[in-house]
């Protein structure tokens, strides 16, 4: 620990525990599971993707299973950071200069925490999407929940359903694209931790406050 | 049931429908309430003919038996008691509900199995059980409230004008078994003329509001009924004045269903664009050596 981490050197710093990562990719396949089955009964081009779940009965049965299993599993990463997700002073300053933020110049951005305020949108939008869904969804289970609601709730649902499942695609999609395009982020889901330098360009602030807790590490032999 | 080949095609489910269409006589079943005196034998013989097999009901005060449509009850007498304030008489308002079989059927445009709904080139829309996966779209598509969902079988279950009997030149059990006529069976153009018979007759005897309940709102129906007073027929165990498929289906099996699956595939390309436009977003070296030097001084 006493090494020098001076020029040419990699620190890491650890981003997600071992429980959150178990906790994201749940999240995730079971997103991803919906996506498709949820998909593959909203347009007729994609119904073959109903033989992904043992055809069009199968996948009308273990839909709305998988959704509760993403409920829950969402419901713990919303508790383990939603203290991280509220909106601060920076995140205005950072949507108001999204131009650089897409045009990758990063140092014109102010220092940030654990995350920005295009991280924050999207854990706030999944938020209240999948409240969404899940409540839409049970009044359309119809399998358990038939006779509690009307025909007309249940059209409601059923278009309600659809139009926020859109919308949570869409920000999967801008999630994994942003997982992509800033390079060294994939790692923070698969190993748990980042480089130094992802955090100081992105994260600055949190940066500062792990080292100030002493969490960030400089290379040790096999950490980076 | 498969799809029955003895009849052509128009409409398919979530699939395109093959164009070889030879016989266009269109067929109605044209059902005159005023004639109807509840005797439900077309509800015994629906039973008997498609082998379904209703469970024992309980009474509730009404000769309505079951008290709703079922996935084995294809087809239900609804009773209504209605005091005609006009003429100071207790009216007995009898109505056989059932699928309509609509032109523009509500549950094949919301149904996303390919061919598990299809609509013959004589206008009889049929449910395809072997497509069928039980997701209960059609019971939201329908302006009329009919399918059901079998929870034995999973799967969804409505008249089928007995599309098998049709085939071979029969007429559905239902019109078999009226002992009234008040069930008849034939080609569009007889059954209008006969149903024009029906109401002259009806409007002698002074029911001046008799005519025939065939709703534009889905491009008119292939089954009609002969009402006595067909101006409001709510009258009849709230059978719908203007039914149309909702406008909430419509929405969702419309633009929502193109423009949703637009937006995603919009989404992916504007993000193949943009990487290639702006180039991967990387840590530089520069980067690296400042996080070093802030770890090393906060230690």
């Amino acid at each position: 620990m006493t090494q020098g981490a001076g020029e040419g050197r990699t620190t890491v710093v650890d981003r997600y525990t071992t429980a959150a990562r178990i906790n994201h990719w749940i999240t995730a396949i079971s997103l991803i599971l919906l996506g498709l089955s949820g998909l593959s009964l909203f347009h007729p081009s994609l119904f073959f993707l109903t033989g992904l779940f043992g055809g069009g009965e199968g996948t009308r049965i273990i839909h709305p299973w998988i959704g509760v299993v993403l409920f829950f599993s969402f419901l713990g990463l919303f508790l383990r950071f939603w203290r991280l997700n509220l909106w601060r002073a920076e995140d205005g300053t950072w949507m108001a200069r999204i131009r650089d933020v897409l045009a990758a110049r990063d140092e014109n951005l102010p220092e940030i925490g654990k995350y920005n305020a295009g991280q924050k949108l999207v854990f706030w939008g999944m938020t209240l999407l999948i409240l969404v869904l899940i409540t839409s969804g049970l009044v359309i289970w119809d399998q358990y929940f038939y006779e509690y609601t009307t025909l007309g709730q249940k059209r409601v649902a059923i278009l309600v359903h659809s139009l926020a499942a859109i919308v949570a695609i869409l920000i999967w999609i801008s999630h994994v694209y942003a997982a992509i395009w800033v390079r060294g982020t994939v790692r923070a889901m698969t190993r748990g931790s980042v480089t130094g330098g992802w955090a100081w360009r992105h994260h600055r602030k949190w940066l500062r406050e792990e080292v100030d807790k002493g969490h960030a590490a400089p290379p040790g032999p096999g950490r980076a | 049931m498969a799809t029955n080949r003895a009849m052509d095609l128009v409409r398919r489910s979530a699939a395109e429908a093959p164009a070889t269409v030879q016989f266009k006589d269109e067929v109605v079943k044209l059902i005159d309430v005023s004639k109807c005196i509840g005797c439900k034998a077309c509800q015994t013989a629906c039973l008997e003919w498609n082998d379904r097999h209703e469970e024992v009901g309980f009474n509730t005060g009404s000769y309505q038996n079951p008290h709703d449509l079922t996935s084995e009850s294809w087809t239900l007498m609804r009773f209504t008691e209605w005091e005609n304030t006009e003429t100071g008489n207790l009216e007995w308002l009898i109505r056989k509900d059932g699928c309509m079989h609509c032109a523009d059927p509500g549950c094949l445009k919301a149904c996303p199995a390919p061919g598990a709904i299809v609509q013959y080139a004589n206008g009889i829309v049929d449910f395809v059980s072997e497509n069928c996966i039980g997701c209960g779209y059609c019971v939201k598509g329908c302006p009329f409230n009919i399918p059901r969902i079998s929870q034995a079988e999973g799967k969804a279950h409505k008249c089928t004008l007995c599309s098998d009997r049709v085939a071979v030149g029969q007429g559905p059990a239902c019109a078999k078994a009226c002992p009234t006529q008040a069930i008849v069976f034939g080609t569009k153009d007889d059954m209008l003329t006969h149903a024009k018979g029906r109401i002259d007759d009806l409007k002698s005897r002074g029911f001046n509001q008799a005519g025939l309940y065939n709703p534009d709102g889905v491009g008119g129906t292939h089954v009609m009924y002969v009402l006595h007073h067909a101006d409001k027929p709510e009258l009849y165990s709230g059978l719908p004045k203007n039914p149309v498929i909702s406008p909430l289906v419509e929405a969702w099996k419309g633009v929502t269903k193109v423009a949703g699956l637009a937006a995603l595939a919009g989404a992916v390309v504007l993000g193949f664009v943009h990487h290639v436009v702006t180039g991967a977003n990387r840590v530089s070296r520069k980067d690296e050596d400042e996080a070093s030097r802030l770890v090393e001084d906060g230690r």
